[in-house]
Formats: structure tokens, C-alpha cells, sequence
């Protein structure tokens, strides 16, 4: 569904209202609908009054770890005598996620306006947003608002007249999902090859060019203003479900659903009305079979799970499943489980950075055997050694992109392990029958 | 220098202390506990890849990598529990699985980790069932070839050419299972040190293509020595085949070329299996020289040497020990040296391929001869002259007509010598037992690694038995036996004997002013 259009009235719209209005993109229209105020306020905060506020209101991260902001903040000490630095993960390529692409889309001096007020309130003078390779478009926009902001004296030597430094530097990715990590993220900013790096030290003590850094998500960044414009009261009190789960949250819904596209909504909204009342639930004739919540790292979900789920940190864990980036995916009856996991597998063995044996052997070894029971060749030992691979590659790697091949694997097989025992016996998956059945 | 704290821990039941800031890994070896690795190497940055070594900390979440893990007081590490033992069957099997396993054929087989590992502690079979990985062998140039096949990414060789050789050659091209180790466009294995990869390459990858197909690890005997090729002294490792060098590798020693060699020094030893050597003491019998006995030879070179003034062109290649003994004989003596570039490692302090290409150039000046190009300068009319080790290739030879007799000690004779008197043949520097001494005065043992041709004996013998013909005492029973009496005389190899060298060496007394006794800095610099 193309933009624009008008939000679904149970939405919550604080990061995604202007989504789909041209004017909002240009210096002039944002500072009309109350851009950079937050930045002003900001820059006559102290910095650790700044860091409070987020920590007060209960932000986490909504890059997919859910670690929050402000403690994230308050680990850059002031005063070291190093250059700190601030990194935007704008490096959105988790399948099934694409609520960054929009937020910089048709709202780049958000982000400009979070990593300004973010490098500020963690003593930065430099921020870099590393948007991913194939974001063309909102490349093209962050760009505009960056150069924007400069010429209005926003960012730059003199930020705001403030005679504060504040410089934004957008920076392309090549199109690797593994720069999406953090420390891979540091790495291919230097002009290195994009592998994650051994924690510790953890980039608040060493990240890029070795200094203290932080790094945050675009949706994590521009939640900042809001913020300190409303309070953190405000913020908090959208929650409808606990006190650590707070404000609003974007999912980028996609898939075998009637309505897909990004939205946004408060902390705990009930799953099952999000799926089946917001997005417009499943596509004519078809049910839902399982739902992925969080992007293709997290746990698969059954309908079950799905339907009893409050949509926040604590409530995907509570029904086996993780929050994640909040990209969203929909499997309908029509769809073959295993086609649908050893398609997830072969994107993770695709995009293993290769350092570690276990990803990188582990990944592609589970894809060849997930695509051969697909195609009907499998044995019945196949699911022991899927179980067994999986576990080798849990917990035990520098990063987590082998954790997260594992864990769709892991999943899948616990929850429909009948689809898969069906193809090892030779019932091949029919979608119509499977439909009908 | 604030003192370093202690950490004392717990591994595999044994306590250890160790001071803060060392990894699980080194920690566990110094009480006898090998943590199974491949991408650790201590001359290498860390880099945690191949989750080879993770081990078991108790109270801890996951297992963790002990090559990047410092210790903490009272960790208690499990390195053989079930836990890290099925990872490492698990990495054991994952590195296995685009493997070809084709050992009878690999270099490596006998000497090759993944082979040890997996038959110390993998699995009996494998659960692949898939098509394996292909990818075609590759000349990397330089002495190196790399079969992708066999590679298990450790990264070694890459951070080797990065990070000590400082000559960014290779990378790891492409990703996942693909992952290879590539070359950058334009470069080869050209540096001059760049064969130190095939040593660092724990598995079957990257090959010598000097030793290629050579021969079998296990059909090799290795003998602890020191290069002779230049005045760095660097301690290797002499392997013969059936009484043939056929390799030579580095020997770790931090003092001297912490774990690595140069392949110029690496690659010269063919000489050391040279087939036309003199095998037989021989005496002048009117216009030819004929075959004799040691005892006929020794006594008609003393007859020839006694009373006389002894001139002694000698080769910077003979040991501390030849070189003492020749001293006892004569008046004055030269040396001459063969010179090439100098080409160092840059990531370790002090380590070059050196300029003067000779074992014991400071030996040699330390006992008293004269370095010069004009080898035969010194050499006065009517003295005897002894060409010890010498060859002469390249000397101009009109003046051994000052000479009133030539007495030739070597392995060959000498080019241009046409009346030597007496020729006494020993062994070269692969076939015999002494000391030399490198550019920072550094003194070290090299031992016997093939038997010398013939009747050829080793030259601290030959030159013993030749003093004592000359009265000046009995003979030596062992090259040790020389060394004490060098000791013993002269003030700058004082309190020395083999015994306390060892097989690491030992500064000279002297070298205090010239050089550093500290250890040097292992591993990597700036």
C-alpha cells in the first residue's frame, strides 16, 4: 500500500505521522511541524540531564537487542580525553524489516535532529549514519537533509549558534547484512572488511577508529526527540502493558497478510488484533499458519503463541518468541514451513562473514540439508543432525548470525514437525490440499 | 615498572598464577594443559575465529574462546569436560565437512593439526551427506601454493603478511562456505619473508613448493641447529631425509627471530648435501695428492706447520670451536665474507635477513681474525698457509706464491690451490657439532643433523689432533671439551658452556656494550 494514507485508527502515529507527506522531507517543512525544536532544547541541556531524561522515559533499543538507550549513554564517560563518537545503524536488513527505510524515506531530519541530539548528550562531535547499500532512495534524502542542515547551520562547527560541534556524516554501506552488527558495522565504517569484532572491549570503551562509541538504531535515535519535547512521563504512560516496555514501536508487516506495510503502535497492543483488525488479517480464503515477529533472527511463532502474545519486549519472550527488529512476517496455509526455513537458512548462509567455523560451515551445511528435504530427499536422521548443528552453532561464535540461523531452525522443526517428517516420507507439500486440510 | 598483579585460577584442577592481562590459553600451557587451537599463534594479533578453544569457565554464561579471554582470580576452567569436548568435536566436524580428507597425498599429513585433533578427539565419521566444495589450487608465488581445499580459514597467514610482515598480500575473499584466502590484485608471496605462512598454516593449505612431494613428516629426523646462511643466527629446525636436508624451519627462540625465518636462509640448504667433497685425508706424493691415513696426514701436516709462521685464511661458517683451535696455530689470520642485501621482518624488533651472509662473522672477529675482501693481504712471504673451510672461489690466487706450503682443512679443495701439501677433509656445517656466534653476540649450538661422507671428520677433531701433534696438548674427546677450553682463555666467552647455552643460546660476556640481553620483543612491534 503506497503512501499516502491515512493510518489505522488504532495506530499510534509519533514517529510515522508524517509518513507519505512530501513537505515534511524539506528543512523548511519539518522545522514547520516542530523540527529541531528537541535539539535546541537540547543543546541548552547538559548533556547528562539529556542522558536522565532517556533513561527516564525507558527507551531501549530498537535495533532488535532492546537495550536501553539511556544506561547505553551513560556508559561514554565525559572527560576521558578521546574523541567520542556516535554510530546510526541505519544498515536495516534483517528480512522482513523496513521501518528504518521509511523513518529516513520521508523523515531524514528526524534522524538528522536524533544523532544530533545523541552525539551531543553523549560528548561526540562526530556522528556517522551507515545506511545499507541498497537504500538508494533513502540514501538520497538523508543526504539532502544532512546538506540542509549544514547550510542552515543546524549541525556543523557552530551547531544551532550554540558554538557547540556537532557533524553528521552519512556513510554507504556495500550491501552486507553482517554490517548490521555492531562491531562489523565499526569495522566496514574504517574501511575494513565487515566482520564483527571479539567483545570486549565493547565499543564503549573501543569502537570506531578505536574510540569510545556508541551505536544505535534509527527508530532508537529519532524516538530521542519526541522525548525530550513531551516528557518521559508522556512516553512511558502510551505503554499499556509493564513499565519496561515503553512508547511506541514501528512493525514493517509483510508476507501472506491482506495489509502489509509499516505501523505503528503503543508498547503491549494485543498481537491478535494488530494482525487480524490493523493489518486486515489473512488473505482471502487462507489462515494464518505461523508468524515471524521480529525478523527472521527470532523464534517462529505458532498462531497460538501469535494470538496470546502483548506486543513488547517481555510479551514476544513470553510466547517463545522475541520482539526483535519488529519486522513481521506472515506464513499462511498455503506456504510449505520448511520451504519457507531452508529459504531463512540460505539467506544466513549467504551472508556469513566466514570468520567462524561454526557460522560458517554450520549455516551452509543446514541449508543443504533443509533444501534437500524440501525437495523430498530427506532422512529421518536429517532432523536429529538439523537439532544437533543448530545447537554447535548456538552460543558459541563472536556474533550472533549464527545464533540466529539456529534459532528459525530450532523453532520450525519443534513446532511443525510434521510438515517436516511429511516430505521425509515422501508426502510432498501440496499447497491446495494443505489449504483444504 | 609497576609491578605486574598476580591472578592465581584453576585449570583442568592444577593452580596456576599468572600475571593479569594473560589469556586462558597461555595460562593453561604453563601448567601442562594444551587447549587444542588453530588460529592462535603467540607471534600473532588474536583473532578468535576458529572456536577451536573455547573451554569451560564455571559461573560463566557460555564457553569461551581462551585465546581471547584474560584470566580472572579464582576462575575454575574446564578444558576436557564434556561440554568443551563436544565443541570441539562439533568445530572438529564442521572443519571436516568441504575437507577433501585426501591425507595420503597432502605435505602435511604427520604434522598437520587437524589431523592430530581429530584423531585425538573427533568424531569417528561424518554426518555430511552433501556435495563438497570445490576450488582449484593456486600458486601464490614466492615459495608458497595454496590448495583452498584444505584451508580452514584460520587466518594466520593473513595476519602474518598484515601484521609482522607488514606487506598486506592476503584477504579472505567472499563469504559463508565460499570463504577462501585470496591474494590482493597484484600481489604475490614475494616478501622476502613471506614462506613464514607455510609454517604458520596449521593444516595441508598453504605448501612449500620447495618441499613439495618431498618427502613424509614421519619419515623425517629433525635436529635442533641454527642457520648458517646469515649473521641473524636464527634458530631452526634441520630435517634430513635418508641423510639429506630437505627442509628447514624455524625454531622458536624469542631472543633471536622470535618464531620465524627468512626464505632465502630457508631455502639455502643444498649445499649442506653437496656429493663432490674431499672424503679422504690426502699428502703430496711428487705431482698428485694421494690417499693416506688420519694419522699419516695429521702427523705430515704437523711437520709441515712446526716451528713455522702459520697464516690462516679461514671461513666465517666454521664454528667458535675450529675457529679457537686454528687460533692456537697460528700468527695471524683473515676471513672474508659473502655480502647480500639486508631484508628485515618488520613486525619483530631486530630480526633481518643480515647483510653478511656467514654464521660466525662475530665469532670469527671475536677470536682474532682480520675481516677483510683481500683474503690473502695478510699472508707474508715464506709462511705456511692454512685454508680452513675456505674455497677461494673468486680470490685471486698469485699471491699463494708467497706461501712456502699450503695445507688445506675443508670439504673441498680450494679453486686455484694446486700444491697444497696436505689435505685434511671435514665436515660441513650440517655434518658437526659446535657453536656460533650471531651479530648481537649472541652464542649458540648447532648439533649434527646428516653423517659426513668418508673419512671425513668434524673439524674441532681434526684441529685437536693437529695441536696435539704439535705438542701443544693432548686431543679433545668432545666439541664441549673445546668450548671449555675457549672459555677458559678468552675473557669474552668466560662462565660460558654448552650446558648453560642450552639449545636458546647466550650473549657473550662482551656483548653487553654491543647488543641487548633482554629478550626481545615477541611477537610484534609498532
Amino acid at each position: 500500500m503506497g503512501y499516502p494514507h491515512q493510518p489505522h485508527q488504532r495506530e499510534t502515529t509519533v514517529l510515522s505521522r508524517y509518513f507519505g507527506v512530501k513537505d515534511a522531507r524539506t528543512l523548511d517543512g519539518w522545522k514547520k511541524r516542530g523540527g529541531y525544536q528537541a535539539l535546541q532544547k537540547a543543546l541548552d541541556m547538559a548533556p547528562a540531564d539529556i542522558v536522565n531524561a532517556v533513561k527516564e522515559s525507558g527507551l531501549r533499543g530498537r535495533g532488535g537487542a532492546g537495550f536501553p538507550t539511556g544506561m547505553k549513554w551513560s556508559f561514554m564517560k565525559p572527560g576521558d580525553g578521546k574523541p567520542h563518537y556516535l554510530c546510526c545503524n541505519a544498515d536495516e536488513s534483517e528480512p522482513g524489516t523496513f521501518k528504518d527505510r521509511e523513518l529516513m524515506r520521508w523523515t531524514p531530519h528526524a534522524l538528522v535532529e536524533g544523532c544530533a541530539i545523541g552525539a551531543y548528550a553523549i560528548g561526540a562531535e562526530t556522528a556517522y549514519i551507515y545506511i545499507r547499500g541498497e537504500f538508494t532512495e533513502p540514501l538520497y534524502w538523508m543526504n539532502e537533509a544532512v546538506k540542509e542542515a549544514y547550510a542552515a547551520g543546524i549541525i556543523g562547527k557552530n551547531a544551532m549558534g550554540t558554538g557547540k560541534r556537532i557533524d553528521v556524516h552519512v556513510h554507504k554501506g556495500a550491501g552486507a547484512y553482517i554490517c548490521g552488527e555492531e562491531t562489523a558495522l565499526m569495522n566496514s565504517l574504517e574501511g575494513r572488511r565487515g566482520n564483527p569484532r571479539i567483545k570486549p572491549p565493547f565499543p564503549a570503551v573501543s569502537g570506531v577508529f578505536g574510540m569510545p562509541t556508541t551505536i544505535n538504531n534509527v527508530e532508537t535515535l529519532i524516538a530521542v526527540a519526541p522525548i525530550l519535547m513531551n516528557g518521559a512521563d508522556w512516553y512511558k504512560n502510551m505503554s499499556l502493558s509493564n513499565p519496561k516496555s515503553t512508547g511506541t514501536k514501528l512493525y514493517s508487516v509483510c508476507g501472506n497478510i491482506e495489509r502489509p506495510g509499516t505501523y505503528e503502535v503503543v508498547m503491549g497492543f494485543p498481537f491478535r488484533d494488530f494482525l487480524y483488525d490493523v493489518c486486515g488479517g489473512p488473505l482471502p480464503g487462507r489462515k494464518f499458519k505461523a508468524v515471524i515477529p521480529g525478523g527472521v533472527s527470532v523464534p517462529i511463532q505458532s498462531m497460538a503463541e501469535a494470538e496470546a502474545t502483548l506486543m513488547d519486549y517481555e510479551g514476544f519472550v513470553a510466547q517463545d518468541s522475541m520482539l526483535g527488529s519488529g519486522g513481521v512476517i506472515l506464513i499462511d496455509d498455503a506456504q510449505s514451513m520448511v520451504a519457507v526455513i531452508a529459504r531463512i537458512a540460505r539467506f544466513f548462509a549467504h551472508e556469513s562473514c566466514a570468520q567462524c567455523t561454526q557460522c560458517r560451515e554450520g549455516t551452509a551445511w543446514t541449508t543443504k540439508i533443509l533444501e534437500r528435504i524440501r525437495d523430498g530427499q530427506g532422512t529421518t536422521e536429517d532432523l536429529d543432525t538439523l537439532l544437533d548443528i543448530a545447537e554447535q552453532m548456538t552460543g558459541k561464535t563472536i556474533c550472533v548470525l549464527s545464533d540466529s540461523c539456529a534459532t528459525p531452525v530450532v523453532s520450525g522443526i519443534k513446532k511443525f514437525r510434521g510438515e517436516f517428517e511429511a516430505l521425509i516420507q515422501g508426502r510432498r507439500f501440496h499447497p491446495v490440499i494443505a489449504a483444504v486440510a | 615498572m609497576p609491578e605486574t598483579k598476580m591472578i592465581s585460577l584453576t585449570i583442568e584442577g592444577r593452580p596456576v598464577t599468572v600475571p593479569e592481562g594473560t589469556t586462558i590459553l597461555e595460562a593453561a600451557k604453563q601448567v601442562g594443559v594444551l587447549i587444542p587451537h588453530y588460529c592462535y599463534h603467540p607471534g600473532l594479533p588474536v583473532a578468535g575465529v576458529c572456536r577451536m578453544c573455547l573451554v569451560d569457565v564455571e559461573k560463566a554464561p557460555k564457553l569461551a574462546p581462551s585465546c581471547a579471554t584474560t584470566v580472572a582470580d579464582g576462575q575454575v576452567i574446564h578444558v576436557h569436560n564434556e561440554k568443551s569436548l563436544e565443541a570441539r568435536k562439533g568445530v572438529l566436524e564442521m572443519l571436516l565437512i568441504n575437507h577433501p580428507l585426501d591425507c595420503p597425498i597432502c605435505d602435511q599429513s604427520g604434522e598437520c593439526e587437524l589431523q592430530d585433533y581429530t584423531f585425538q578427539e573427533g568424531r569417528e565419521d561424518s554426518r555430511y551427506r552433501e556435495p563438497k566444495r570445490f576450488n582449484p589450487a593456486e600458486d601464490f608465488g614466492g615459495d608458497v601454493v595454496y590448495v583452498p581445499n584444505r584451508c580452514i580459514l584460520c587466518t594466520r597467514c593473513v595476519r602474518f603478511m598484515d601484521d609482522v610482515a607488514h606487506d598486506p598480500a592476503l584477504n579472505v575473499s567472499e563469504r559463508g562456505d565460499r570463504a577462501l584466502i585470496g591474494k590482493f590484485e597484484g600481489k604475490d608471496l614475494t616478501h622476502p619473508w613471506a614462506a613464514n605462512v607455510v609454517d604458520l598454516c596449521p593444516v595441508g593449505a598453504l605448501l612449500s613448493k620447495d618441499f613439495l612431494n618431498k618427502a613424509r613428516a614421519w619419515e623425517l629426523d629433525r635436529t635442533a641447529s641454527v642457520c648458517p646462511n646469515c649473521t641473524q643466527g636464527c634458530n631452526v629446525i634441520m630435517e634430513t631425509r635418508e641423510n639429506q636436508v630437505v627442509r628447514m624451519r624455524p625454531r622458536a627462540n624469542e631472543y633471536v627471530n622470535a618464531f620465524f625465518m627468512c626464505d632465502w636462509g630457508r631455502l639455502n640448504y643444498r649445499w649442506m648435501n653437496e656429493k663432490s667433497r674431499v672424503e679422504l685425508p690426502m699428502v703430496r706424493d711428487g705431482a698428485n695428492l694421494a690417499p693416506t691415513s688420519w694419522e699419516r696426514a695429521i702427523a705430515s701436516a704437523a711437520s709441515i706447520l712446526h716451528g713455522k709462521k702459520v697464516f690462516v685464511a679461514a671461513s666465517p661458517m666454521l664454528s667458535n670451536e675450529a675457529l679457537f683451535l686454528l687460533t692456537q696455530l697460528m700468527q695471524s689470520g683473515a676471513f672474508r665474507v659473502v655480502e647480500g642485501d639486508e631484508a628485515p621482518l618488520p613486525g619483530v624488533k631486530d630480526l633481518a635477513l643480515r647483510r653478511e651472509r656467514a654464521a660466525n662473522v662475530n665469532g670469527a672477529e671475536a677470536l682474532g681474525f682480520r675481516k677483510s675482501r683481500d683474503l690473502l693481504g695478510g699472508l707474508a712471504q715464506g709462511d705456511v698457509l692454512v685454508v680452513a673451510g675456505e674455497d677461494l672461489d673468486g680470490i685471486d690466487t698469485s699471491a699463494l706464491g708467497r706461501a712456502s706450503a699450503v695445507v688445506v682443512i675443508g670439504s673441498v679443495l680450494p679453486a686455484g690451490v694446486t700444491n697444497a701439501a696436505v689435505v685434511l677433509p671435514i665436515a660441513n656445517f650440517a655434518e658437526e657439532e659446535g657453536t656460533v656466534t650471531n651479530l648481537r653476540g649472541r652464542v649458540q649450538r648447532f648439533t649434527q643433523a646428516r653423517q659426513a661422507p668418508g673419512e671425513t671428520r668434524p673439524s674441532w677433531l681434526v684441529l685437536g689432533d693437529l695441536l696435539g701433534a704439535l705438542g701443544q696438548r693432548s686431543s679433545f674427546f668432545l666439541p664441549s671439551d673445546v668450548f671449555a677450553q675457549l672459555a677458559s682463555s678468552n675473557k669474552a666467552f668466560a662462565g660460558l658452556s654448552y650446558d648453560t647455552i642450552g639449545f636458546k643460546g647466550l650473549p657473550l660476556a662482551t656483548a653487553e656494550a654491543t647488543g641487548p640481553k633482554a629478550p626481545l620483543a615477541m611477537g610484534l612491534t609498532g
